[in-house]
């Protein structure tokens, strides 16, 4: 190794030059001259809200080649005012977390294993299942007072649905009659 | 909440968070919230910066302890006789803003003569029926000022056929019909502005709490009477003209089987202290979810329909005048309910819905009672319900008593979970604790189970209403992979389904769906346009035109609404809920920013910001006040923030003779949902459990109340089946007090964060934490493992021994307490036992939410295995004597 190799190593800079906490000019090198942050690539940058805790920290999200490609606070919110606790800056992989499920998966009753299936067909499925417990629970009295209901189909929403999610979620079980119609704010 | 709805009227956060700003004083308490919330306790050190005093009341010693000035810790679950020890020094030593108190809120009210109070019948209120563990409240109400009064009620009722159902309002959950728009009153009542009639709720207010004196505070909760002194001054000293103090409190408070009235005895203490609706003042519920403001408001709850409209009950309701009879036409915006009820029939069923029918009142299913979650589960376990619906919710690991929710899974037809990751409630039947003790065998399960990806928040537009009742648009950024879609999707296409199959079935009981108005624009995806469904949410007008406030809703059909207190937020035709003007360029209210329920006000009450006569309290908490001059010299109130009163009434406007709804507010009635324009200090209906807080001790406890006779909350819901084993109380079997909390590097039952390579390598294992005092007496190593067991089973956990989790001095004795994160489950990328699996169901009779506390024993090293764990749990069970039916009192 030449002198001058080992003169522009950083740690060498870093102590015999003016940069002694090693976090300016002493920490970079060529290389690192020309990297860029991940949101200066980006092709879009998209408005968000944290989704996890009821703050409510807005976010901006950084997308390049139609990928999520860093999420960040966003400083003009008068709330969060540009951060984001752990959660919310590790948001971004909510959408690549290497375990996040993107198939559907069906279990036939009775059985050990998952199988494969059509999303096509399992809303259809679904579609099909609700509509015969809703027959086979259905009321029409209770104690001689009309009820008009099935007591056969239950839900239970977690409280990141959106306010439209739950708008025709109320509305859709409402009209088939479905009342045990629940949420993570009771719990 | 109902703790919030029936004080005020309202049930949401009275403040926004940057408000704490203004706070000279701060309790947070029921809340770890630099934790839980970290950066919306930016605020609170913001405020601490500027001088304010900073007090955190909690069992542990916490992120939020180490910044406040004063850290008390608590035996948890009695926070009632703690916030009931400053409501008495307060009151016995004469500290209230006596002007705020008379004006604003019902201390003046006379109480009818046979009202009997917790002191007289040894905890019990006038009024219980030991049969059905209920009250009736018919004691509690207000004495009518004059025959006038009885003869307005005699009319209206005679507008209606059939008699009179006041009185169910405390029924069947319906309390939490209370969260926009108080619970209706006969009549506004006789007052005695000196305060002195003993018949008054300010005199009996003060009987009440008598008994809580510092020396009961210290033997309820281990509070030392000097700690208690100490915060009472701080408060005291904050508050009044020139000063305000701001409450925080989360689950800590909510998660209780009096949880509805720990947050009535805050309201209480933040009345007579006379900080609500004032800037840096209120009461800041903190939500724990994105949206658990907004899954309230707009509800996916049994007992209520969007708006805080009652679900009908098929007892009271039968017909649209029935529905809307109880708060129609009193005093305040709740009295044009019907308007409100109307255009929501309007938005679910359209062009069908016609005066001639009812507008589909009729289509509208009825509820008998309790259907809340944890009935349910009874439900399925017991065969009378089949299928089941999980959006974003995983009760295997986040309910309380897991097993119960496991069981009940097992015992169903079909299972649709829909979720981001392979969640514990979706794979039970595979490899659920039940499997491994051998209680439940994968091939005699018969459930069917469909798993449905869904897409992130970022794969999806759409709002959520945050803490502070701010609804706050997302827009897409990315498509959805594979087959994750949005829950708009799935349900837009569940329900097209549905009405495809359907069509043409001429049986009455599809007519409901068949008639469904779900229509929406879809786009290129063929998903449906969430901006449309916000568009129905706000409302439209007799030729589609978008409403811009629920002031002009109308009962004759002519308007639609999905959820009256949202409309306005796409005024204009603008989605209002989008609007992000940088802080910089707004003053601290940042009005321009999202869009915020009712009519975008930040601070709920803010007439109460001015006196009575209209002009600011003082300069220094100026913020709301009457604008004499205005408008010609008409008069209008002005400030800061968009008043939450109507605009243009004067301060010394006193309603005519029968005026109804909003023109019954007088001018010195800051409470505009409230049947009486007053804040409740006492509730003569509307809770379930009584008209004042009182302390009752968690279900599982290990100490007698030292208060009353009455052990636990009468009123209280019980689980009795054999599912839900309650260890008895004081009892040396299980002789310490567990609490459940979060960490600030995961979330709640941890789908969403277990499942993150970051978070979990943050905190990758369960542990509990316990006091150096407790690790000796049971011989628990730091950074060994323990076992906690409880009744329903038993878990491990690394041990953490620290002196944050304090032994508390209750008379002679002391109490452990063994402190539980409850994010953990089998699956993910960290796992670890479930913490909830050890925790009880016993319900909160307001809003039917468990207690987060109970007893439990400690054990060093690992749990049994396989079925050795079942067996190990029943040997406890046997010592306690469980089995044995136990009836307390
Ligand atoms: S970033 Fe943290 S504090 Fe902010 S909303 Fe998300 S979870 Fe809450």
């Amino acid at each position: 190794m030449g002198l001058v190799e080992f003169l522009g190593w950083p740690l060498v800079r870093q102590v015999t030059g003016r940069d002694r906490l090693g976090r300016g000019h002493a920490a970079m090198s060529r290389r690192s001259e020309t990297l860029e942050p991940r949101t200066v690539q980006a092709d879009r940058v998209v408005d968000s809200v944290c989704p996890f805790c009821a703050v409510g920290c807005a976010q901006k999200v950084f997308v390049k080649d139609g990928e999520v490609t860093q999420i960040e606070g966003s400083p003009a919110s008068p709330i969060s005012r540009g951060r984001l606790c752990p959660k919310g800056s590790a948001s971004k992989q909510l959408v690549t977390s290497p375990t996040r499920v993107t198939k559907v998966r069906y279990r036939r009753p009775f059985a050990t294993e998952w199988e494969d299936l059509d999303l096509d067909t399992a809303v259809d499925m679904i579609a099909d299942r609700v509509i015969k417990t809703r027959k086979e629970f259905w009321e029409w009295e209770a104690d001689s007072r009309r009820t008009r209901r099935t007591l056969g189909i239950a839900s239970l929403g977690g409280a990141t649905l959106d306010n439209e999610e739950n708008y025709l979620m109320k509305k859709l079980y409402t009209a088939m009659g479905a009342i045990q119609i629940e949420n993570q704010a009771r719990i | 909440m109902p703790g919030l709805g029936t004080s005020f009227g309202r049930g949401g956060a009275t403040t926004f968070l940057q408000d704490l700003s203004n706070a000279d004083c701060i309790l947070i308490e029921g809340s770890n919230m630099a934790e839980a919330h970290p950066v919306g306790f930016q605020w609170v050190m913001e405020a601490k910066r500027r001088g304010a005093t900073v007090i955190h009341v909690d069992p542990r010693f916490t992120r939020t302890s180490a910044v406040a000035d004063l850290h008390v810790p608590i035996r948890a679950g009695s926070d009632i006789a703690f916030l009931g020890g400053l409501v008495n020094q307060v009151l016995s030593n004469d500290l209230d803003f006596r002007e705020y108190v008379v004006a604003y809120t019902n201390a003046a009210n006379i109480i009818e003569d046979d009202f009997r109070d917790t002191e007289d019948l040894d905890g019990l209120f006038s009024g219980f029926d030991p049969e059905t563990g209920q009250y009736d409240p018919d004691s509690w109400s207000y004495v009518p000022d004059s025959r006038r009064d009885v003869e307005d009620e005699e009319r209206r009722d005679q507008a209606y056929s059939g008699g009179s159902s006041h009185g169910e309002s405390h029924q069947a959950a319906r309390s939490e019909s209370h969260g926009s728009g108080g619970a209706p009153v006969k009549w506004k009542g006789r007052r005695d502005e000196t305060l002195q009639d003993p018949s008054c709720v300010f005199q009996i207010l003060k009987r009440h709490f008598a008994r809580y004196t510092p020396e009961v505070v210290q033997e309820v909760c281990g509070i030392e009477p000097d700690q208690l002194r100490r915060v009472a001054e701080a408060l005291t000293s904050n508050s009044g003209r020139e000063r305000t103090s701001a409450f925080c409190y989360a689950v800590g408070w909510t998660q209780h089987s009096v949880g509805a009235q720990m947050i009535r005895t805050a309201s209480i203490l933040q009345l007579l202290l006379g900080n609500i609706g004032r800037p840096g003042g209120g009461i800041m519920a903190l939500r724990g979810h994105a949206s658990i403001q907004g899954s309230t408001d707009i509800p996916t709850l049994f007992n209520i329909l969007p708006g805080y409209l009652p679900m009908p009950n098929a007892k009271q309701h039968q017909s649209l005048d029935e529905w809307v009879r109880d708060d129609e036409g009193k005093a305040g915006f709740w009295g044009n309910i019907r308007s409100y009820a109307v255009s929501l029939l309007k938005s679910y069923w359209g062009d069908a819905a016609t005066p001639d029918n009812d507008f589909c009142f009729d289509y509208l299913p009825r509820i008998t009672g309790d259907h809340s979650t944890y009935s349910t589960v009874l439900a399925m376990i017991e065969g009378r319900c089949k299928g089941y619906f999980l959006v974003g919710e995983n009760p295997a690991v986040g309910s309380s008593n897991g097993k119960m929710q496991r069981l009940g899974m097992a015992a169903l037809d079909w299972l649709v979970v829909r979720d981001l990751q392979m969640i514990e409630s979706a794979t039970f039947w595979k490899d659920g604790p039940e499997i491994e003790t051998g209680e439940l065998v994968t091939e005699e399960i018969g459930t069917e189970v469909f798993f449905l990806p869904a897409a992130t928040h970022v794969e999806k537009a759409g709002s959520f209403t945050q803490t502070q009742r701010m609804l706050q648009w997302r827009d897409k950024a990315v498509e959805p992979p594979g087959d994750c879609r949005s829950d708009l999707q799935f349900y837009y296409e569940l329900g097209t389904r549905i009405r495809q199959k359907l069509a043409g079935s001429t049986d009455e009981m599809d007519r409901p769906l068949l008639d469904l108005a779900w229509d929406y624009p879809l786009d290129d995806g063929g998903d449906p346009d969430p901006e449309a469904v916000l568009r129905e949410i706000n409302g439209t007008g007799p030729d589609g035109e978008v409403l811009s406030a629920y002031t002009q809703l109308k009962p004759d059909g002519s308007t639609s609404c999905g959820c009256w207190i949202y409309c306005g937020v796409y005024a204009d035709d603008v989605n209002q809920a989008r609007r992000r003007k940088p802080h910089w360029e707004q003053d601290q209210v940042a009005a321009e920013w999202g869009w915020v329920w009712p009519a975008n006000r930040r601070i709920l009450y803010n007439r109460a910001s001015a006196a009575p006569d209209g002009t600011p309290w003082s300069e220094r908490k100026r913020y709301v006040w009457w604008d004499a001059e205005a408008d010609d010299g008409k008069g209008r109130w002005t400030g800061a923030d968009v008043p939450d009163f109507v605009p243009d009434r004067a301060p010394d406007f006193v309603p005519e003779e029968g005026a109804q709804g909003p023109d019954a507010i007088g001018g010195q009635d800051p409470f505009i949902m409230q049947t009486d324009g007053k804040a409740w200090l006492f509730a003569p209906l509307g809770l379930a459990d009584g008209p004042m807080p009182t302390h009752y001790e968690p279900a599982e406890s290990p100490v007698r109340n030292p208060l009353y006779g009455q052990q636990n909350n009468p009123t209280r819901k019980r689980m009795e089946v054999p599912q839900n084993p309650l260890n008895p109380s004081w009892s040396d079997v299980f002789p310490y007090v567990f609490t459940t909390y979060r960490l600030t590097e995961h979330h709640t039952a941890g789908g969403m964060s277990r499942t993150l390579p970051y978070l979990a390598e943050l905190q990758p294992e369960p542990f509990c934490e316990v006091s150096p005092r407790l690790a000796a007496e049971r011989g628990l190593e730091n950074g060994g493992w323990a076992t906690i067991v409880t009744g329903r089973t038993a878990i491990e956990a690394r041990v953490l021994v620290t002196r944050r989790l304090r032994s508390l001095r209750l008379g002679d004795r002391f109490v452990e307490q063994v402190g539980l994160p409850y994010h953990w489950g089998p699956n993910g990328i960290t796992t670890g036992d479930s913490a909830n699996d050890l925790v009880n169901l016993t319900l909160d009779p307001n809003v039917y939410i468990q207690d987060k506390v109970g007893t439990c024993d400690i054990r060093p090293g690992r749990r049994p295995r396989g079925s050795a764990l079942t067996e190990y749990v029943a040997e406890y069970r046997r010592r306690a004597a469980m089995d044995v039916q136990r009836e307390e009192t």
